[in-house]
């Protein structure tokens, strides 16, 4: 038996299912000059994809045939030498289309192994998002804001390269970065892109992640039945209608709050959330009736709180908030749980705008949304000069 | 036939009809005060909803009558009518089976109790009404509860016992009652109706129980699912399934107890076996050129028997390679064909060579494919493949698979 390399790309549905198919191929191709047979594949279960939703790509190699059919004879790897996730904030967690559950984003890291994410946040920051796992493994940050574009349109931001570069820093047994830049080169890119990688490469940092380090949270899981405890008929329960909210200060009952699907909460699909104004709401209704996820719970005095354990952060209801400011969709990495505005609002009035203002005003990023042709020409010199000046 | 054939009798008691396969079954229908059928023509079997409208018509019978705009919506109306509680009706034959074939797929799994007529037709090209059992053989993998009935009588009784067995709660799968194009569905022969007091002793009312879709129960029927739950989803399918040889003996013998009307092993009739040296099996009316053909060889010293399939699905396979065995060699007649099967066979005897592998002692079989397209199946041709199979008792080498009755 030769050795076998697995690595993973952890992407957002839509938004970098391009990125992450020129990853792993590239993976595969610059292994390949070096002798290293190899495939590289989606993760079936995830296609249809839907915009945002966590989903992966894996690349497999080896060290000879044989050995490469170890690793095809898998559905995916149970385990990776490298693990990349190219959006930071599903550093929280990712509940797929194709499983159940929310699943640590390091879960299939080896001992040891490497964890890449694409990110503008400190070690320490993304540590703490990331749930603890029971062996220590190195996290390397490839710094930048993550790439997003579209399904037809692919932003060419050198976000590919430069994390090639750096798995050719963490696993240099894979592919040198040598192959790397001299596959970029023949293929015809832009020998820009080779420099990237190169300065990718040069600049890598990793710090190491010990087993106490991290979310001491347990993920939710579920369960999955046997035959003999199913429904027949492909049928099952429908989700039950719903219920008052009660105020935290007052007690009074009142409003609405629909029961939720408890297997597959879609929360991870969320790269931005919609951070509320409750002293400017005119209860117009629209963000309610609007929201494709019905996702908000009307509080008993006729508010509406976006639940954070079903928003998908799509950016509709600020999109029809009739009022300025009113909902204002900010940047997922700068929260660290899915609790109520609402709730916040009513314990502490002031208290909540200055943390509404200060949330606003400090993670003003938003990463996805294709709104004009050209859009990503303007974009990309500002991607890169951030990615050269870390 | 109109239903003033229908001979008068005092209520409660059995009448007799003059009336064809398909008025049978129609009449079946009646009897089980079916709640909703669609319909759409095709020959042989707009037989079935040609008769069911002239009962609706004449105040016979009362039900939600709908007739579709093509056979695809027609299995789907049924489909979702049974999901809220109805009991249901529906039926095709040749193309037309196999335009609905999306919702013929999705009904066994969604375990919807569906009674339907299949008037077994020729499958376009070329257009031809003649029988031939290809187009029920097509859903045979998937779910269907499939019999074969070679007279009007037993086409009734079947259909009555088709909603017992598909309705139970055990079983909740669909089931297609094949009637052989002309020979049944335009054949008309005396039958006897029985009593409706009997028939609702017989039948209880569809309890779609936990299943049904209702406000007050509410579920969701169809979520699209992954590879986490098909498995366990095929494995409920297959469980009722095997289920369902049980319930059918079960409801035989009801039927015979409370009608009155028995039919032995509900799974295959046996036609002079019992001293028989080489047996024929086929499924549907080639029966009776068969029989008639078993008689006349019989006074020439031939002992041949026969063995009519009647449920194909489920396949009573330990039964019959349990009889078939008894015997120094077996023709399979296939109304039907497979092609690039195993040795060339036909859908029967493909299943019949299958179901005797387990067996010690495997006779020698030889399939013959006969009939096709409504051809008719000629005494001489049953004398023809006696030979041949007496052949093969004999050890004779030959070929494992004949066309009998093709020009050549």
């Amino acid at each position: 038996m030769g050795r076998l390399f697995a690595v993973e790309i952890v992407y957002r549905g839509i938004f970098q299912k391009t990125l992450a198919k020129h990853i792993t191929r590239a993976i595969v191709l610059a292994a390949h000059r070096e002798g290293k047979p190899g495939i590289s594949f989606g993760r079936y279960g995830d296609s249809p994809e839907r915009n945002g939703i966590p989903a992966k790509a894996f690349a497999i190699v080896a060290t000879d045939d044989i050995t490469l059919e170890e690793g095809m004879a898998k559905y995916e790897p149970k385990e990776v030498d490298v693990s990349v996730n190219l959006d930071d904030t599903m550093c929280k967690g990712v509940e797929s289309w194709a499983w159940y559950g929310l699943q640590p984003i390091n879960r299939l890291v080896k001992p040891n192994g490497t964890l890449i994410i694409t990110s503008r946040e400190e070690p320490e920051k993304l540590i703490a998002m990331c749930h603890r796992k029971e062996t220590p493994y190195k996290l390397a940050i490839v710094k930048g804001i993550p790439s997003f574009s579209g399904l037809w349109v692919f932003k060419d931001d050198h976000t590919d390269v430069r994390v090639l570069g750096a798995i050719a820093r963490a696993l240099p047994d894979l592919f040198t970065i040598e192959s790397l830049k001299q596959m970029i080169l023949d293929d015809g890119e832009n020998p820009l892109k080779a420099t990237s990688a190169q300065r990718s490469y040069d600049r890598l940092q990793t710090v190491t992640v010990k087993p106490n380090q991290g979310n001491p949270e347990k993920p939710y899981e579920f369960e999955l039945l046997k035959w003999t405890e199913m429904r027949d008929g492909i049928t099952i329960p429908s989700i039950a209608q719903g219920h008052t909210m009660t105020d935290p200060v007052t007690g009074k009952t009142g409003g609405f709050q629909p029961e939720r699907n408890t297997t597959f909460k879609k929360y991870s699909t969320r790269t931005m959330r919609p951070v509320l104004n409750f002293d400017t709401c005119i209860k117009c209704t629209l963000c309610w009736l609007q929201c494709p996820d019905s996702c908000f719970d009307v509080t008993p005095e006729g508010f509406y709180d976006a639940n954070m354990d079903s928003c998908c952060g799509c950016g509709v209801c600020e999109a029809v908030c009739p009022v300025a400011n009113c909902v204002t969709m900010v940047n997922e990495i700068g929260f660290s749980d899915n609790a109520s505005q609402w709730e916040m609002w009513r314990k502490d009035k002031d208290g909540y705008i200055a943390w509404l203002k200060n949330t606003i005003e400090h993670h003003p990023v938003r990463s996805h949304g294709f709104r004009y042709r050209g859009q990503y020409e303007e974009q990309v010199p500002e991607a890169l000069a951030a990615a050269d000046g870390d | 036939m109109t239903p003033t054939a229908v001979a008068e009798s005092p209520k409660g008691t059995e009448q007799t009809a003059l009336i064809t396969g398909s008025e049978a079954i129609a009449v079946a229908c009646k009897l089980a005060d079916v709640d909703v059928i669609t319909g759409y023509p095709i020959r042989p079997y707009d037989t079935v909803i040609q008769y069911i409208a002239q009962l609706i018509s004449n105040g016979e019978m009362d039900c939600e009558y709908i007739v579709a705009e093509g056979e695809h919506s027609q299995f789907e109306v049924v489909k979702h009518a049974s999901t809220v509680g109805a009991r249901v009706f529906c039926g095709s034959s040749g193309v037309g089976w196999m335009y609905a074939f999306e919702c013929l797929t999705v009904t066994p799994a969604l375990r919807v109790p569906m009674v339907v007529m299949v008037g077994n037709r020729a499958l376009d090209d070329p257009g031809a009404f003649g029988v031939e059992h290809n187009d029920a053989l097509a859903v045979r993998d998937l779910g269907w509860q499939l019999v074969w009935v070679d007279n009007a009588q037993e086409a009734l009784d079947t259909a009555l016992i088709a909603y017992r067995v598909a309705e139970d709660r055990r079983i909740f799968l669909p089931c297609a009652i094949s009637c052989d194009g002309a020979f049944l569905t335009h054949s008309q022969a005396l039958v006897k109706i029985p009593a409706q007091e009997k028939v609702n002793a017989f039948l209880p009312r569809y309890d779609r129980g936990d299943l049904l879709l209702h406000p007050d129960n509410p579920i969701t029927v169809a979520p699209q699912a992954n590879e986490d739950w098909l498995m366990e989803i095929r494995r409920q399918t297959a469980a009722a399934m095997d289920r369902s040889m049980g319930v059918i003996r079960e409801a035989y013998k009801d039927y015979e107890k409370i009608i009155g009307r028995g039919y032995g092993n509900p799974f295959f009739e046996e036609y002079m076996t019992d001293d028989a040296e080489v047996v024929l099996v086929g499924m549907g009316t080639l029966s009776t050129p068969c029989k008639v053909a078993i008689r006349k060889m019989r006074q020439e010293g031939k002992k041949v028997g026969l063995v009519r399939v009647r449920w194909f699905r489920p396949f009573a396979a330990e039964d019959l390679a349990k009889s078939l065995s008894r015997f120094k060699a077996v023709g399979v007649i296939d109304r039907d064909f497979s092609l690039g099967s195993p040795y060339s066979s036909g859908v029967l005897a493909t299943e019949v060579r299958a179901a005797l592998y387990a067996s010690a002692k495997r006779p020698p079989l030889v399939g013959f494919i006969c009939g096709l397209g409504g051809r008719e199946v000629l005494v001489q041709d049953v004398e023809k493949i006696a030979g041949i199979v007496y052949d093969a008792a004999a050890g004779k080498p030959q070929p494992l698979t004949h066309w009998i009755g093709v020009r050549e």
